[in-house]
């Protein structure tokens, strides 16, 4: 940026200012070298998108060969990689960088800053998980196939059973963090250092919290993640035995690293789901949030105790009775602040005014079918339990409630909540009800079987399985083939939005919408709250 | 023409290096990838050059991207506000990094606590012992390894005593650590000269602590026989004295170009956020350097 820029820009406190939207870049660079929040954030949400397909097309596979019994359509190596790379490319490629698009677009806007607090950096992450997804696809076509021991890659299966390309997991996974703890550093210095006067800790949109927490998470996490794939390098290619009893390490010492990793990593995947529903909920009962320090507080504990479950993971490898004991009590005590929370969605919407805009049909779809995956998680908390759920089609179903009807669908609200803001034009309301409906049918269809299936023993992670799971396998299938044909409408959705199709829409957009971006015009100029708001 | 109240926000304009930063980190991990594969299993290949290629570009791309900054800064745009930003900015950074060598640490105390008591029969592992890894004991530093215990019987590495070279460098590192903090007080207290020769200290005692973390390595190698791949003690000793020592050269490095901006005079006492971060980076270094003298080679 020149000086003269810098100058010229008279703008309104309120960021009622389209002058500057003459400076914005035309044409491919305008993309290449951004350093706009709000390019940067689209950026991340077509990323995500185009990961979800792609995703979505290994569980495809997946279940075309779990359709009927029998080994039939791809060899079980094959069917190995299709598992690993789905769930490696939902978690990194899909759900993280959706809330960093997110959180890229709304969070400057909602604290009233005029940008992510360091945009260069901003750019630096994004454009890295290209290149790392790249890696790690193109690793599916080396010589012995790619990563096949599962997203959890434990040890031996990734040190000792693995194709040599797991050099090339190892590595993309470490780009992928560099990205994550980039993006997660930009998210907590823009909150803590960016908020207009006047905005307060305790004023703060609860996305805006929940995104602080989560990024907090991020950088604790990921690290450690770049330490587990590290070990596994060395384990696999430099003969070293960190997880190798002949040596005096323990193939266990691996799961303890990774679920170290992998527990706060999965509520970074559902904390700010509860920021979006918590902006969601208020506004279409029309009342205020109920219980927003609660919120807060719930938010934060469960934060907290998310470094201190991870075992829970590991029930079935022998740990001491001591051990389990503790990660049990301490798994069920999540539940106390994740009931505050789902209490107090509900206790918003008592007495309110509700309307059943297409984000509120998502978003109460959040709440009754999170909730039905948390209890299942309840469920498996349950040390004596969990033995017999362990690895079997339950632990699927209840990680896909919590993440897909959960996180999936608390993106796909948020994008239907602002998408209006973005674009400027209300996107078509029948196409958006038509997903939602299919969406919410089909997935049911797709994950409740799994949840007898497994009880009734059918393990996880197998291309084939015994005769009597046959019908309900069926019905999974269709119920997943029929799910993945439903984002499609949501794909003509969007790129509707894009080309500017559709009724213009107020300011404010949703009658009862409160907050910082819902003040700025529609579509929301280039730079926003270039001179901060003064907040009362 | 700004307004007063509010020192304005300097958001740059689009930047050529993160994307450039993007490639070199392609570069980098598709070539480190390939190298690891072509190096231990004897192919030929492309890797070796790939990862230089990603270097370089790297390289370059940090030299374009902080003379943006540095120009930046120097033409008077960056606010008191923006200085925060990259205040907080390092330090989650660096926070980042202890996380980073917490999980090295971790597998070097579940190593001594859990596994190696459990190998040796403890809890109630004693069939594991009897059965799978009959006469292994449970000793630290770990000499005889399971696998040596139920073949040779014998211990295949020496342990890494703590005097000598490690203490040596521990006295270089703490010693650099002070000379730093002086070379700050002097930035900040405008006396260059006390600025330049602690500064220059520093990194003349960064480079002899390299310097004998190399000689320390040849000597395990050669004298000891103590090796990367010599299970767990060997492990945890080369992963976590390696990582740490690609630090201090990071951060020699780091103190070299600020050497330079120092003689050019780019700081004033009160703005230099540049020397600030690279001081918390040697001093966070040098305090996981004390963690490693106690953990990994006195007790």
């Amino acid at each position: 940026m020149s000086t003269e820029t810098l100058n010229d820009a008279h703008d309104s406190p309120d960021g009622h200012d389209a002058h500057h939207d003459h400076h914005i870049p035309k044409g491919i660079l305008r993309w290449l070298f951004t350093t706009n929040h709000k390019d940067i954030g689209t950026l991340y949400l077509w990323f995500a998108f185009i990961m979800f397909l792609i995703g979505g097309a290994m569980a495809m596979v997946i279940r075309a060969e779990l359709f009927q019994p029998g080994l039939q359509i791809v060899d079980p190596h094959f069917f190995n990689q299709m598992t690993t790379v789905h769930g490696l490319i939902m978690v990194f490629g899909a759900v993280m960088p959706a809330f960093t698009g997110l959180a890229n677009w709304m969070i400057p806007m909602m604290i009233g800053a005029p940008d992510m607090a360091l945009p260069r950096m901003n750019n630096w992450s994004f454009y890295i998980l290209p290149f790392a997804f790249i890696i790690l696809l193109s690793s599916l076509f080396m010589d012995g196939g790619g990563p096949a021991f599962g997203w959890t890659f434990y040890a031996p299966l990734s040190t000792q059973y693995s194709g040599d390309s797991t050099a090339l997991f190892v590595f993309s996974v470490h780009i992928m963090g560099i990205s994550s703890i980039m993006g997660a550093i930009n998210v907590v210095v823009t909150i803590l250092n960016m908020r207009a006067p006047g905005m307060t800790y305790m004023k703060m949109p609860l996305f805006v919290w929940t995104w602080l927490i989560t990024a907090f998470l991020l950088i604790a996490v990921m690290p450690v993640l770049a330490g587990a794939v590290t070990m596994v390098l060395t384990d696999k290619f430099f003969g070293t035995s960190f997880f190798n009893a002949a040596g005096g390490g323990d193939p266990v010492m691996f799961q303890h690293i990774f679920w170290f990793f992998g527990h706060p990593e999965v509520y970074i995947m559902i904390l700010p789901a509860f920021g979006i529903i918590s902006a969601i909920v208020p506004t279409f009962s029309r009342k205020r949030l109920f219980g927003y320090a609660s919120m807060v507080y719930a938010t934060a504990s469960i934060a907290l105790l998310s470094f201190i479950v991870w075992a829970h993971h590991m029930f079935t490898t022998g740990m001491p009775v001591a051990a389990e004991m503790f990660f049990m009590f301490a798994t069920m005590l999540i539940s106390v602040p994740t009931g505050v929370k789902v209490f107090n969605w509900v206790a918003t919407m008592w007495r309110g005014s509700l309307t059943f805009e297409v984000p509120m049909m998502f978003a109460i779809a959040f709440i009754v079918l999170f909730t039905i995956g948390g209890l299942s998680g309840l469920m498996l908390a349950i040390t004596p339990a969990d033995f017999q759920y362990h690895d079997t089609y339950f632990v699927v179903a209840h990680f896909h409630y919590v993440l897909v009807t959960g996180a999936l669908f608390s993106i796909m609200a948020a994008v239907y909540y602002w998408l209006p803001k973005w674009t400027g034009k209300m996107f078509d309301i029948t196409l958006g009800k038509w997903h939602f409906w299919c969406s919410l049918i089909s997935v049911n269809v797709l994950f409740f079987p799994m949840h007898f299936v497994g009880l009734a023993g059918m393990p996880r992670r197998i291309p084939d399985y015994a005769l009597q799971f046959a019908d309900f396998n069926k019905w999974i299938s269709i119920g997943g083939f029929a799910f993945g044909l439903s984002q499609l409408i949501f794909l003509a959705l969007i790129i509707k939005a894009c080309r500017k199709i559709g009724e213009p829409v107020s300011d404010q957009v949703w009658e009862g919408a409160e907050g910082l971006e819902w003040e700025v015009p529609s579509p929301a100029p280039y730079h926003t709250f270039s001179t901060p708001p003064l907040i009362k | 023409m700004v307004e007063e109240k509010y020192e304005k926000y300097y958001v740059p304009d689009q930047s050529i290096w993160p994307i450039i930063g993007a490639v070199a980190l392609f570069l980098i991990a598709v070539g480190a990838g390939n190298f690891v594969i072509e190096t231990t299993r004897d192919k030929s290949g492309y890797g070796f050059y790939t990862l230089m290629a990603g270097f370089v570009l790297l390289l370059i791309m940090l030299t374009g991207w902080f003379k943006n900054q540095i120009d930046e800064s120097m033409s008077g745009l960056y606010s008191a506000q923006l200085g925060r930003s990259y205040r907080q900015g390092m330090a989650w950074f660096i926070f980042s990094e202890v996380m980073f060598f917490a999980a090295f640490f971790g597998a070097l105390f579940y190593a001594r606590t859990i596994s190696i008591p459990w190998l040796g029969g403890a809890s109630n592992n004693a069939s594991t012992n009897e059965v799978l890894w009959n006469g292994f004991e449970a000793t630290w530093p770990l000499l005889v390894t399971p696998a040596d215990a139920i073949t040779t019987g014998e211990a295949s590495t020496k342990a890494m005593p703590w005097t000598g070279l490690p203490l040596i460098n521990t006295a270089l590192l703490l010693a650099s650590s002070v000379t730093l903090h002086y070379a700050h007080v002097g930035l900040e207290k405008v006396k260059r000269t006390q600025l330049m020769v602690l500064l220059g200290a520093t990194i003349v005692l960064g480079c002899i602590f390299v310097f004998l973390q190399v000689q320390e390595y040849v000597h395990a190698y050669v004298d000891l026989g103590l090796k990367l791949d010599s299970g767990v003690y060997g492990n945890t000793f080369f992963l976590l004295t390696g990582f740490h020592g690609m630090h201090v050269t990071l951060g020699t490095i780091i103190l070299m170009v600020l050497f330079g901006r120092c003689w050019k005079g780019h700081f004033t006492p009160k703005e230099h956020f540049a020397f600030q971060a690279g001081s918390w980076y040697w001093h966070f270094v040098d305090v996981v350097w004390v963690m490693l003298f106690f953990f990994v080679y006195i007790l």
